[in-house]
């Protein structure tokens, strides 16, 4: 017995419902920069964040995700969930055309997910619990899973699961197909020249499924290798929209002051980056879990955000962002208080011991940020040495447990099955990686609540399972969580609904108009 | 001595050259000591502007940290660089130096090759290599500034060397059966130092030069403050906060014409014929 869920037609309305406040125009051309210029553009094979980027109009996934990341229809119209939640019937959209005219149906869907396991890290780990899936028509799709898996409507966005045309692909060489070069998609734009080193273009799909939309003509990609020639750039008028990170943060203040700009905070909630500092839990005074609460007493994180981050963000309360799923504030807090790091580090009889910091090598922000962390340590009595390191040289130092605290940030998406357990579960503990469970935190009661949270249903037990985790978490401290992070994008006014999703710009142009 | 002091006051440049290098010396040995506070700790709000507020007279950086004490703490890193730097130089140098010049033949050529291999080598291009190899620290910083400016040294040492071992009391030294050591040590040596000690003075002024390159670039050792980091740091936000950059890029302009003026003085008192001709 299936029962229906129609989510998806109400909250279709309510996303268009800013635009009817005034009617969209059709026609115009966006310039937009693209930092840096991405290695490819077929994103079942590059997932980088400027892949992800332009390709996200180009290709689509089965689902959307609003802010608040509920899942939206795309390709699919319509999703259905049986009792035991062990089987997910998606009804897909009829009429829709890949760009050289040919029907989108089921036969794609089966075609993409047999490549994407071969091609995709994330999609293949996100598709562990699958059984099998099926296509009883050419119009539905069925997942099987070998358990209730919590997350699984959260791993359908365009860039953990897109769509690919088997009529290209099937029985060629991937990694050699011609039309990786000129990817075809069933997306509201589609690939039109790609200059290297100086722009992407990409015009309007005219037989897009969604009459009227696109509403913009032409999307340039600007490709500006220096971050202050991208600032003058968007100054001077050649360029429209600076996505998040495209230029230096305290440019963003200045370039937000200007004429007829907006500024926007959204569109990140589903990847929910969160900065933290990896603490290596194996040896020294940080092994000692109240120097670990100590450090997190000692750092002025709101002076963090206020200053070096120009205001963006939130101050993190524990291992989940505030965007993620059955995240609680609802733990023990750790406000900016020196006295109180003091006496836990007196407590916990640290004398002195160098402690080595290793900062982000991302850029100004990034060295700033581990500055003024070094400062706030030492200022509680911590012999903080900054080891000055490249990108490369630091991963491998934290991926070699080579470190005692080091600056990082990852992507959440959405679930704390999908991004936040493999942080922190001991199964995670894998030398020579990077974004696993390097600070070697370890303990049961952890990686049980993780292992049951992933599976247990309904939503209400998922949320108890994984607030006790959070709660847990934060009294331990594995490491010291400091931001929310925000990457602002900054625009003309009259780029409207450019960012209506939890995707934001990764997806955006489907409903993006210019007001002229 | 008496003399060299005499002539060394009567050169304007040497006189403003010692005041500034004297204020500077001052500043990084004693100033530390009148800011107990560390020049990394933020201490007002960020970008305050200079003149502003008594306490922090020069105004702030993007973290809120005092200019002035920055100034005054990158003097010590900044003049203990150009110092150790050049001393470290001129034990490599000298004696190589020496050696070429006093036994010439094979051990010229095999000596003057070797220093040619660092000199044809762009020597800012070679600093940047050695410390990006090394990891950034005071200690890589100071050897290779060592490394890519001693070999000017030792091409000078070995000029004054050749001419001065065909002196006559260099030949009666040989004569008399002197060791090789004693002669370059107590008869060649002492009578070569003069254009050493000049282009010493103007070393530290290169090496601190080099050094502020290196910081700007991100090759600072990143738990000392200095003045070529101050003004890297700086240069992303010229346009909001121009005092960020300007003043610690005018310490280094000032310690180095300082340093410079020195070196003019020193050449002037050193060669008394050049000075006495000059009056």
């Amino acid at each position: 017995m299936l029962k229906r869920v129609l989510l998806g037609l109400v909250l279709a309305c309510g996303l268009t419902a800013p635009a009817l406040a005034q009617e969209p125009k059709t026609g115009g051309v966006i310039n937009a920069v693209i930092q840096p210029e991405p290695p490819g553009l077929m994103l079942a094979m590059i997932q980088n964040g400027p892949t992800q980027m332009v390709s996200g109009n180009i290709f689509e996934g089965l689902l959307r995700y609003s802010p608040k990341l509920e899942p939206l229809p795309e390709l699919a119209e319509s999703w259905s969930v049986s009792e035991d939640a062990k089987t997910y019937t998606f009804k897909l959209r009829k009429g829709v055309t890949w760009h050289d005219g040919k029907p989108f149906t089921a036969a794609d869907v089966l075609f993409s997910i047999e490549m994407l396991k071969q091609t995709h890290a994330r999609a293949r780990n996100n598709l562990a619990q699958v059984d099998k899936v099926e296509a009883p028509d050419d119009y539905t799709v069925v997942f099987t899973l070998k358990q209730p898996f919590g997350p699984f409507l959260g791993i359908f966005e365009v860039g953990s699961m897109p769509m690919v045309p088997k009529h290209l692909y099937e029985g060629t060489d991937w990694k050699t197909n011609a039309y990786n070069n000129a990817p075809v998609g069933t997306g509201p734009f589609m690939f039109k020249e790609w200059q290297k080193g100086s722009f992407i273009r990409l015009v309007k799909n005219p037989n897009y499924y969604e009459k009227g939309k696109p509403y913009i003509d032409e999307i340039y990609w600007q490709i500006i290798p220096d971050a202050a020639a991208r600032s003058v750039a968007y100054e001077t008028g050649k360029v429209d929209v600076l996505p998040g990170g495209s230029v230096e943060n305290f440019d963003v203040p200045r370039l937000s002051k200007l004429k007829d700009t907006c500024v926007s905070g959204a569109g990140w909630e589903f990847f929910s980056p969160l900065a933290w500092l990896w603490l290596n839990n194996r040896q020294g005074p940080l092994a000692d879990k109240r120097v670990r609460q100590a450090i997190m007493y000692a750092i002025d994180r709101d002076f963090a955000k206020d200053v070096i981050w120009n205001g963006l963000g939130k101050v993190a309360t524990g291992p989940s962002a505030s965007t993620i799923k059955y995240y609680t504030g609802d733990v023990p807090k750790y406000p900016y208080d020196p006295a109180k790091a003091k006496a836990l580090l007196k407590e916990a009889g640290y004398k002195g011991e160098k402690i080595r910091l290793l900062p982000l090598a991302y850029g100004e922000t990034w060295q700033r940020w581990g500055e003024a962390v070094k400062q706030n340590l030492m200022d509680v009595g911590m012999n903080i040495e900054t080891i000055a390191t490249d990108v490369a040289g630091g991963n491998q130092k934290i991926g070699d447990w080579d470190y005692d605290i080091a600056f990082t940030y990852l992507y959440q998406y959405g679930d704390p099955a999908l991004g936040v357990g493999r942080n922190y579960v001991s199964s995670a503990i894998a030398k020579g990686q990077v974004f696993n469970n390097v600070e070697g935190y370890s303990n049961p009661e952890i990686d049980k609540l993780f292992a049951d949270g992933a599976v247990a249903t309904p939503d209400s037990k998922r949320k108890e399972i994984y607030e006790k985790a959070q709660k847990i978490l934060v009294e331990d401290v594995p490491v010291a969580w400091m931001l929310e992070l925000q990457f602002p994008t900054i625009m003309r006014c009259k780029v409207k609904n450019l960012i209506t999703t939890g995707i934001g710009v990764n997806d955006g142009f489907k409903d993006a108009w210019l007001d002229k | 001595m008496k003399q060299f002091w005499k002539s060394m006051l009567r050169s304007p440049s040497g006189v403003i050259g010692l005041i500034i290098l004297v204020l500077a010396i001052g500043v990084a040995v004693f100033g530390p000591m009148l800011f107990p506070n560390s020049p990394w700790r933020m201490v007002q709000r960020p970008f305050l502007p200079p003149f502003t507020l008594s306490t922090v007279p020069l105004g702030t950086d993007a973290l809120g940290r005092d200019v002035f004490a920055g100034l005054i703490f990158g003097a010590r890193v900044s003049l203990l660089v150009g110092l150790v730097s050049t001393l470290v130089a001129l034990v490599v140098g000298v004696p190589i130096g020496a050696m070429a010049g006093y036994f010439g033949g094979k051990t010229d050529d095999a000596l003057m090759r070797f220093t040619e291999f660092f000199q044809t080598i762009p020597s800012f291009a070679l600093a940047i290599v050695l410390v990006a190899i090394l990891q950034p620290s005071i200690y890589s910083i100071v050897a290779s500034i060592a490394v890519v400016s001693w070999p000017p040294v030792a091409r000078l040492v070995r000029g004054e060397v050749l001419s001065l071992r065909t002196r006559e009391y260099v030949q009666a030294a040989v004569v008399t059966g002197q060791s090789n050591t004693w002669i370059i040590l107590r008869e060649i040596l002492p009578n070569a130092l003069s254009p050493v000690i000049v282009l010493a003075s103007l070393m530290v002024a290169t090496a601190i030069l080099l050094e502020s390159s290196l910081a700007f670039l991100g090759l600072g050792d990143p738990n000392l403050i200095s003045w070529g980091y101050m003004v890297g740091a700086g240069r992303t936000v010229i346009r909001q906060a121009w005092w960020i950059t300007v003043f610690p890029g005018v310490a280094i302009l000032i310690s180095v014409l300082g340093l410079n003026l020195i070196g003019e003085g020193l050449n002037d008192a050193l060669n008394p014929r050049l000075s006495r001709e000059g009056r």
